[in-house]
């Protein structure tokens, strides 16, 4: 294991004073469960670790605040697999967040951490930016909420700027009713990584909003406003195009060994018709 | 106390009886419970979280200890499957395992019986898929995942008969 030194401020401000002074040279901690794995292969070597565990600001919480839920940066997937205001608005996020690992990682590895993380991969990410959510950040020049769909550069890369912390996620009450579902392909349950997570909603609008992840650079989201897709007796060929457009910045990289690319983009299109299907499904029902 | 630091005293239940240890801070709560406290039964195994051999119960739940700094489990109290058994007599769950013949050549058990140990303590009377899921997270490399199914049943019925 990479030797570091390690802190554990239990003051927000104290933590943003830490990151600030050691800048890339720091890395903070929440699970532990993709960071421990880096320290020990050496593709992570910080001079400090900075958990955050025992800061007041980022004990795990679900709460309801200012027409939004907001999940706490210390919250765990379990814990948001389980809450029933997640499960009754938010059902796709409590379906990926279910699927994470296995119980083990789901009992220490956070959303916050998971997006931060910024995984092609991460199975939380098509959820949230169907969703909307967006990121809070506090950092040297105060509080920024960070749409997601403007979070997620490339893998491992985020727009937080230096000195900035994720305290919580916050998603917005959607102001239509949505009928959306989380849905993955995977080698193995209980341990691998997707080779397609992918998310659809259609809400009662007509707008169907799909994203999807594990093809590319990151997590893309797409979004048909036209109603065809949310039209269970739009003809295939008007759907066919839509998703063609939908999937078009979709790019997996030939090097992965998890699935080809020619798989992937399959599955993207399977599993892009079955979600619709299920989204429209679960609209109709309420 | 948010000063960097390369040790840390910390202190941690474990089994029930209190434990003080200073710990290097790169070291995992794994490499403390193995090489400080000589609890072996926890295993040193995958080391990227994926084959839970090294699963021990932290505050009621299940975590892989090799992803876990000893320094995290400041505080926590922790279950190793040293502690399963009372007074020298198995427990039902350890029972079972033997009964089913769900121990090969045991390497996994430890990891297995703190899954199924939890999975009884939040849900007594789990369905097979539930088991399954339940113990997803630890891997049998001799192949006794139908074995270790029933040894989780048998050992509901047990409990509850």
């Amino acid at each position: 294991m990479h030797t570091f030194a390690y802190a554990r401020p239990t003051r927000l401000a104290e933590a943003v004073a830490l990151l600030e002074a050691h800048g890339s040279d720091a890395r903070l901690l929440a699970g532990g469960t993709d960071l421990i794995i880096r320290l020990r292969d050496g593709t992570a070597q910080p001079g400090v670790v900075i958990d955050i565990k025992r800061i007041a600001e980022m004990r795990p919480s679900i709460r309801e605040e200012a027409g939004c839920l907001v999940i706490g940066a210390g919250t765990v997937m379990t814990d948001i697999a389980a809450d029933d205001r997640v499960r009754r608005s938010y059902p796709a996020l409590a379906e990926a967040a279910a699927v994470v690992g296995s119980v083990q990682i789901r009992n220490r590895a956070t959303l916050a951490g998971n997006v931060c993380n910024a995984s092609p991969a991460a199975d939380t990410a098509p959820a949230l930016l169907v969703y909307g959510a967006r990121v809070v950040a506090v950092g040297p020049a105060g509080t920024r909420h960070i749409p997601i769909d403007t979070f997620f550069v490339r893998s491992g890369v985020t727009t937080l700027a230096r000195g900035e912390i994720v305290t919580a996620i916050e998603m917005p009450v959607p102001d239509r009713a949505m009928g959306a579902v989380h849905v993955r392909r995977t080698r193995r349950r209980g341990h691998d990584l997707a080779s397609v997570t992918l998310c659809c909603g259609v809400d009662a609008a007509g707008v169907t909003r799909l994203a999807y992840g594990s093809v590319g650079p990151r997590p893309v989201l797409g979004v048909d406003e036209s109603g065809v897709l949310a039209d269970p007796a739009a003809p295939d060929a008007a759907k066919g195009a839509i998703f063609e457009r939908l999937f078009a910045d979709a790019s997996p990289s030939p090097r992965s060994m998890r699935a080809s690319p020619d798989y992937r983009l399959a599955m993207l299109r399977v599993l892009g018709a079955r979600a619709l299907s299920t989204a429209i499904d679960r609209l109709a029902q309420g | 106390m948010s000063e960097p630091a390369r040790v840390f005293p910390i202190e941690l239940t474990v089994n029930g009886h209190r434990r003080a240890v200073e710990v290097a801070v790169h070291h995992t709560l794994l490499d403390v419970l193995r090489d400080d406290l000589g609890l072996t039964g926890a295993k040193e195994c995958c080391l990227v979280g994926e084959c839970g051999a090294c699963t021990v119960v932290l505050d009621g739940r299940t975590v892989d200890s090799c992803l876990v700094l000893a320094v995290e489990a400041d505080g926590t109290e922790i279950t190793t499957v040293e502690g399963l058994a009372v007074d020298r007599d198995l427990s039902p769950l350890q029972q079972a395992f033997l009964d089913t013949g769900a121990v090969q050549c045991g390497f996994c058990i430890p990891g297995q019986l703190l899954s199924a140990h939890v999975l009884l303590a939040d849900n007594p009377h789990p369905s097979v898929p539930e088991i399954q899921e339940g113990l997803a997270g630890n891997l049998c490399r001799c192949g006794c995942y139908q074995q270790i199914t029933e040894a989780v049943l048998a050992a509901t019925d047990r409990a509850h008969r």
